[in-house]
């Protein structure tokens, strides 16, 4: 198994945020939790990346606790998160964001085949690559965001609310490069307020309310649920 | 529909003096009127005394920036003025005092290898005695920072404030004790002899002992030369460090967003500490410069300069690298030029005054941006 959650409990001062959250995502599945603002979903990605601690419970990744290992270190052994609203360094340029992304790796060589890489994957990025960060559009700085995480080289990419302010065929767009991410061999997990194009690229999924697991399986048979379908999906199912 | 339009009031005169800037834009016009005349005519009347002012200007002004550096770059980071960082600056200098008069650090190359040249032998020694005191300036911030500031991270900002004004005290009235470095003025050595240059008719030529400055000539002391390429040779390393090294990348990235640069994997305790050991180094680098030019030492000597070159910082743009830089030397001319033109005693009042008329018409700094979305 690639990552296990097992009964997290995330405060924030107070407020009890995450309540006993369970899921796993195996090796190679692209697993997305949905649900409406507040229910934890980012809540979930910050704790597994190390930026928020669990009261209780604990996080594996490949069989290694995680639960209470620094950020950096989570980044080191694969997990890399893309972050809610993208958190491009608007003060950086386009190559010096996606070195960030590099910041822990220490073979120049490999970056420079790694940042080929993403710039011929995002060739609108390589036109780009002195601008700042902060001059490009919504779209690409999405794009950014995700080849910055892809410059950490991830075996666990988490992705928060990628459709997040898109227009629908920049949507479709940036849902065909997570699949494609995916076939070529990283596992994904995925946090969508889009519950439908999550669903419809994801093996399987997690519905969650006010920090609870309310509902889990196949992403097929969630689509066909019909307080899925009543909640998250318009109710025209 | 029954709701009225909210009713637009025509702004009254004295708001549209302030909110539109056209009370500052004024004062700024009028001064810079006012500097051209007054300049001009002492540029015309007599062009070597000039230049003169501007050289020692551009002295001051480069130890100003030096210092300022470090608090745009903590600011930056942190968002925390550090108060006690014209207190490092005074480290720095006793810390080069002791290392000169009591073990004679700048002798070392001469003791060593005696047949070395004596200009080498100086500026070897020289050099050695900055790297200590941006040494022991450096590792100070960074106890300061983990032990004064760190705790204080995710607490209100005032509180860190605060803490830095304490901080601030306690290196003043530490140092001040009797086993320390004295509550008294001292005589501060410098680590080579002092050559001054007569610029005039007769072309460059070193002023000798008890010789009188002819009229119409500058005089340019090595002092003014190692303070000036000193000061530039740290400033294109810091910005060569900031703009081109993995470090620098992430002091900026952390300093953007510190969240996301933990997710790119940046230690941000570590770069923040990074961030004030240059700082200080610098500021440390400064204080010796200071003292090299007015050879003299004091527990409370960092005072003046810190909240200038903090002024300069802030006239600049906070946390804006080059911002602290032209800060600085602008300050550093309206001060030697107001106290050779206009008044001495008032010298820093009309520096001062310029800061404000300049934060009037643009509240940000020279090259401050406008407050950016912290999430």
């Amino acid at each position: 198994m690639m990552l296990e959650v097992k009964d997290l409990n995330v405060y924030y001062g107070a407020i009890h945020a995450l309540k006993g959250v369970t899921f796993h995502v195996d090796k190679g599945e692209i697993v997305t939790l949905i649900g409406a603002n507040g229910a934890g979903k980012s809540t979930t990605l910050n704790t597994i990346s190390g930026l928020l601690r669990a009261r209780q419970g604990s996080i594996l990744f490949q069989g290694e606790d995680i639960t209470r290992t620094m950020p950096q270190d989570i980044v080191r052994k694969g997990i890399v998160q893309v972050p809610e609203g993208r958190k491009i360094f608007a003060t950086l340029s386009v190559l010096e964001n996606l070195e960030m992304g590099a910041y822990l790796n220490k073979d120049k060589a490999q970056i420079q085949r790694d940042l080929e890489m993403v710039l011929d994957r995002f060739p609108r990025l390589r036109e780009r690559r002195n601008q700042y960060g902060g001059t490009l559009s919504g779209g690409e700085q999405q794009m950014l965001a995700i080849a910055r995480a892809l410059m950490s080289r991830p075996t666990l990419l988490l992705l928060d609310e990628p459709s997040m302010g898109l227009s629908p065929i920049l949507v479709e767009q940036i849902f065909e490069i997570i699949q494609d991410i995916n076939q070529q061999g990283t596992s994904i997990l995925l946090v969508e307020q889009n519950a439908q194009m999550a669903l419809s690229i994801a093996d399987r999924g997690y519905v969650l309310e006010t920090g609870r697991v309310v509902l889990e399986g196949p992403a097929q048979e969630l689509l066909h649920n019909p307080m899925v379908i009543e909640a998250y999906l318009g109710g025209h199912g | 529909m029954n709701r009225s339009e909210p009713i637009r009031k025509a702004p009254s005169f004295l708001e549209s003096l302030v909110q539109r800037r056209t009370l500052g834009y004024l004062l700024l016009g009028l001064v810079l009127l006012v500097a051209i005349w007054r300049l001009g005519n002492a540029l015309l009347e007599n062009p070597s005394l000039f230049l003169q002012q501007v050289t020692n200007g551009l002295q001051i002004g480069f130890v100003y920036a030096l210092i300022a550096l470090g608090y745009t770059m903590v600011y930056g980071i942190v968002r925390l003025i550090n108060f006690a960082h014209g207190d490092v600056f005074m480290v720095g200098a006793f810390t080069s005092f002791y290392a000169i008069s009591r073990i004679q650090l700048h002798l070392w190359t001469r003791a060593l290898f005696p047949d070395l040249n004596p200009f080498i032998a100086d500026v070897i020694g020289t050099i050695s005695v900055v790297l200590l005191s941006m040494a022991v300036c450096a590792l100070l911030a960074v106890t300061i920072e983990r032990v004064a500031y760190k705790p204080l991270r995710n607490a209100p900002r005032i509180s860190a404030l605060i803490t830095a004004i304490g901080v601030s005290f306690f290196l003043e009235y530490f140092g001040a004790l009797n086993f320390v470095y004295t509550a008294n003025y001292i005589t501060y050595r410098r680590p080579f002899d002092v050559i001054t240059w007569v610029i005039g008719d007769q072309g460059v030529q070193v002023l000798q002992k008890g010789q009188e400055v002819p009229a119409g000539a500058i005089i340019f002391s090595n002092i003014s030369f190692i303070i000036i390429v000193v000061s530039i040779i740290l400033l294109v390393l810091l910005q060569y460090f900031v703009k081109n090294t993995r470090t620098g990348k992430a002091m900026r990235a952390t300093a953007y967003d510190r969240q996301t640069a933990r997710l790119m994997g940046v230690d941000v305790d570590a770069t923040i500490s990074t961030t004030f050991a240059i700082g200080a180094a610098l500021a440390g680098a400064a204080g010796v410069l200071y003292a090299i030019a007015y050879p003299q030492v004091v527990f409370w000597m960092g005072i003046i300069p810190g909240l200038k070159a903090f002024v300069a910082a802030v006239l600049g743009g906070i946390g804006s690298i080059p911002g602290a830089v032209v800060g600085a030397l602008i300050l550093g001319q309206a001060e030697t030029l107001s106290a050779a033109y206009i008044s001495t005693p008032m010298r820093d009042a009309i520096a001062f005054s310029i800061l404000i008329i300049v934060l009037l018409v643009r509240p940000t700094g020279i090259f401050g941006e406008a407050q950016r979305e912290k999430a």
